[in-house]
Order: C-alpha cells, then structure tokens, then sequence
C-alpha cells in the first residue's frame, strides 16, 4: 500500500502493516477528537515512524494514487483539526 | 474511522474536485498539464520567496552579532577606565540584543527546513510533471475520444495528489513566512531608528557609552602625555641644565587651556 505524508512524498509500505497502522491511525484519531495535545503529538510521531521505518520512497516520476495520507509531520493539533473539517482543504 | 483514512477522503475528494473536465477527455489532459506548470511556477517562486526572506534573516543576525561585539569592547574599554557603570549598561544592552539574536537564528533555521522541503516538493513535481507529460503524448496519439478516458484517470492518478500536496505545502510556507516578515520588518525598524546603533557610524558619532568612552580616552590620552612629558622635563631638570624650565613652563601654562576644552 502507498502512503503520503503530506509535504514529504509518498511511502510504499507491505501490506502486513496496514493491521499495525489502523491501530496507531485510531489513537491519533481519539486524541485529535479529544483535543488531546500530548495524546496527538505521542500519536502523531508513532504513526510517522512506523511509516517511516517500514516505508520505502517511491521513484519521484511514479504517477499513483495513496491508499492513506497523512497531515503534514509538523502539523498542529488546531491545524489537523481544521483539515479535517474540510475548511481548510474543500473551499465552499 | 481512522484520521487517515478521513483526512484522505477529504484530501481526494478536493483533488478530484479541482480538476475540471472538458467534453473531451483529451483536451482534459492538456488543460491539467498547464495547470501542472503553473503550478511548478509557483513552487519555484515559492522556494525564492523563502530563500529571500532566509536572507533578511541572515542579515539581522549579523548585523546584530555585530553590535553586540561592539558592545563587549565597549564594556571592556569601560572597565579598563574603571567605569563599571558605563560597562553594566553595555553588558545589559548586549544581554537585550542576544535575546533577539536567538529569537533570529531559530527563525533562520525554520526558513531554512522550508526552503529545503519546498525544494524537494518542486523537484518531485517537476519529475511528475514530466512522466504526466510524456503519458499524455502517448495517450493523445493512441486512443480515441472514448478510449482515453480510462488511461486519462491512470494518468490523473497521483498528479492531482502531488498538486493538492504542493498546493498545500506552498501555502503552509507563505503562512510561516509572512509572521516571520512582520517580526523581521519590526527589527529592521529599530535597526534604522538607531535604537541598536548604526555600527558603521563614523567613531565619535555612534552611541552614548562610545562617546563617553571616547570623551575619557581622549582625556586620559591627555593626562597621559601630560605625565610622560612631566617625567622627562623632571629628569631633564638636572643640576647644570637650566634651559629646561622654559620647556617646563610652557607646559604649565598649556594645561589649563587643555582642561577648559575637555
């Protein structure tokens, strides 16, 4: 499966991870929701170094799709949140 | 549901949005490609802004290393006169000064890791860019109309998402950089208000703590002749040597006029 971080690229990961990653995705969703700061950051650099560690680059000329895309590494709780409301991303 | 999974969802759905179809589906293609070099135009103009606004930094840090620099002589010179006085106040402006320094170099190092992103972001574009290009050429000269639109959406794939991501990254960079341009505006402000001194100001002209110090030095400078001369016409006033009074004299007279100028 492919995943882009936003900003960085996209990863190619193996497809035994998606188990792994669906588990550290929902506690950076519970501590987003919970306007949890700590939790998100805690979150938030766990999910990045699973990808990090398992993924490898994919080739820059690659035109595909992501399965899976993530806020940018420095991203903020408040800016995650805005994200995700849609605001900051659908105009309208 | 995930965070990624919604933020994706959100993110495609933005990506597919944005992309305007023609009635047919290879004009599509064309339309997307200018839309991809108009981008790789900004990305580009994105990376200079960043770097110019790197540079203003740069600048600052410097100029203010510079005065703080000065400031430590300063201090030093002082204690050398024993005005501690005069050396705490230059130490004091000097602790102010570093306080900013810092605030500085960290801005500097933040505009530093955008402008590297953003580089890396217009390169990884650019290579897309190309790839969708020559797949476009292809697809115009193979298929029909009807045929296209399968291989236009494999084309479609990942560009549109690379857009959005550098759309997205530009946008991020600008937001950083213009905060950092109102702080670095209000230094260049007290820069040129003189408030940090001008540190190419002609001797003399500069600060309050330099002309205090220059007032002294000239005056110990005086002081210091003065005393150098007493010597030498002490031990010139020999037994024997009566020529020497008059030179003695003359200075005893030069004195008073010295002091009523300083």
């Amino acid at each position: 499966m492919i995943v882009r971080i936003m900003g960085e690229g996209q990863l190619e990961l193996p497809d035994d991870q998606l188990d792994h990653l669906n588990t550290l995705d929902a506690e950076l969703e519970s501590a987003v929701s919970a306007g949890d700061e700590a939790g998100f950051r805690r979150a938030m650099s766990a999910l990045l170094d699973a990808v990090r560690s398992v993924g490898t680059a994919v080739a820059d000329d690659a035109l595909v799709d992501s399965d899976f895309i993530m806020p940018p590494a420095d991203a903020s709780l408040a800016e995650v949140r805005e994200l995700l409301s849609g605001d900051g991303l659908i105009p309208g | 549901m995930g965070l990624m999974q919604r933020f994706s969802t959100i993110f495609k759905a933005k990506a597919s949005k944005a992309l305007d179809r023609a009635e047919d589906p290879r004009e599509t293609l064309d339309y997307s490609y200018q839309r991809q070099l108009e981008m790789l135009t900004k990305v580009r103009r994105g990376v200079a802004d960043v770097a110019t606004s790197r540079k203003r930094v740069e600048l600052q840090v410097n100029q203010l290393q510079a005065q703080s620099d000065k400031l430590t002589q300063q201090a030093k010179k002082a204690i050398e006169m024993n005005r501690e006085d005069l050396a705490r106040e230059a130490l004091t402006r000097k602790s102010g000064l570093q306080g900013q320094i810092t605030d500085l170099q960290a801005q500097q190092a933040q505009l530093q890791g955008e402008e590297e992103k953003l580089t890396v972001a217009s390169q990884r574009l650019q290579a897309k860019v190309e790839a969708f290009r020559t797949r476009k050429e292809t697809i115009k000269a193979t298929y029909t109309a009807a045929e296209a639109q399968t291989r236009i959406n494999e084309a479609f794939s990942g560009i549109s998402e690379e857009m959005g991501d550098v759309g997205m990254a530009i946008q991020r960079a600008e937001d950083k950089t213009a905060s950092m341009q109102a702080r670095a505006g209000a230094i260049d402000e007290l820069i040129a208000s003189g408030a940090l001194e001008d540190v190419s100001a002609p001797p003399g002209g500069g600060d309050d703590i330099a002309r205090e110090l220059e007032a002294m030095s000239s005056q110990s400078d005086v002081e210091a002749e003065l005393a150098a001369l007493k010597g030498s016409s002490t031990q010139a006033i020999g037994p024997g040597d009566g020529g020497a009074t008059g030179t003695t004299t003359s200075e005893a007279q030069a004195r008073p006029e010295q002091e009523g100028q300083s």
